[in-house]
């Protein structure tokens, strides 16, 4: 029972993926061509709102459900690893047209070549796993 | 019911994906979603060759739910939300897609260029697609998130990393997008 919520949460997540078209490849083509405000409108008022929310969460005016305080794990600091990452990451986001949420999103679409994609991505966490020690964070 | 079958503007999208994440803290866990890759090897058994995937996984089986919950999303979406397969690009996208290859740019969610069952089963089109896995996985877990964790969660968090990663989705996706792509179709 304590997973209905998540995935009802993941159920409202894909749905708005799909119809605000953010699982479309060309949406993400054309948003790194600068030539349609759709997604970073949608980004821009995501993180605003975001950022509204870290505010209510760090005065403790919102808690978990359970009554705890919200407590958000920092990312890890780095500049290679963030950077270097980064542009691998931006490089594959341009060419499969999809970030790692839009891909799960077109399963449900019943594309069945994205498959091919999130197995290339589990992949590629593997090897980054293997490599970790290898390259510079 | 016709605010919901036409296409969402950003406008409805950018606050519903920011409760999304509100929703994810409220119930007690960070949004972000490629984190769920490193867990598929987890449970492949990837702890017997690389300590880093040592972990117990089942901490992490809520995003697992909601990845599930996102794919019968991206059903029922499709499937009965959405009486058009249409995306309304900006003209100039659609005729730049068709100088690279890429025709009836917008007639649906994706190209057949790149998509099809044909390309697909074509040994270039196969590894396109497994090339461009490869790299959002390596560049994900590398970075410490993707768009979720960093895009969205990151940034409204005011976090340096995530500006910086933000910042090389951008370098990668524009080098992509302006020189690479025009020299695959």
């Amino acid at each position: 029972m304590k997973y209905i919520k998540f995935f009802s949460v993941g159920i409202l997540f894909g749905i708005v993926m799909s119809k605000a078209e953010i699982i479309s490849w060309y949406r993400i083509y054309e948003m790194f061509k600068f030539q349609s405000f759709h997604m970073y409108g949608i980004i821009g008022s995501a993180v605003v709102l975001g950022m509204l929310s870290m505010f209510l969460f760090r005065k403790k005016m919102v808690k978990t459900f359970e009554g705890n305080e919200i407590h958000i794990s920092p990312k890890k600091k780095g500049l290679y690893r963030n950077l270097l990452g980064g542009i691998l990451f931006g490089l594959g986001w341009a060419l499969a047209g999809a970030c790692p949420g839009p891909m799960f999103v077109l399963v449900g679409k019943g594309v069945v070549s994205i498959l091919v994609v999130i197995f290339g991505a589990t992949l590629g966490a593997f090897l980054y796993g293997v490599f970790k020690d290898k390259l510079p964070h | 019911m016709e605010f919901i079958t036409q296409p969402w503007a950003w406008y409805i999208a950018g606050p519903v994906i920011a409760l999304v994440m509100f929703l994810l803290f409220y119930f007690g866990e960070r949004f972000g979603v490629s984190s769920n890759l490193e867990t598929f090897c987890s449970i492949g058994g990837a702890g017997k060759f690389v300590d880093y995937f040592k972990i117990d996984w089942k901490e992490n089986s809520w995003n697992l739910i909601f990845v599930a919950g996102s794919i019968l999303g991206g059903f029922i979406a499709s499937n009965w939300l959405s009486p058009s397969d249409v995306v309304a690009l900006n003209p100039e996208t659609v005729k730049d897609l068709a100088e690279i290859g890429i025709q009836n740019a917008g007639a649906t969610y994706l190209p057949d260029e790149i998509f099809s069952i044909d390309t697909m089963l074509s040994f270039k089109g196969f590894l396109t697609l497994l090339i461009s896995g490869l790299m959002v996985g390596f560049g994900a877990r590398w970075a410490g998130g993707c768009t979720s964790g960093h895009a969205i969660v990151g940034l409204s968090n005011l976090e340096l990393p995530s500006l910086i990663s933000v910042i090389g989705f951008f370098i990668g996706g524009l080098i992509m997008t302006w020189f690479i792509l025009p020299l695959i179709f």
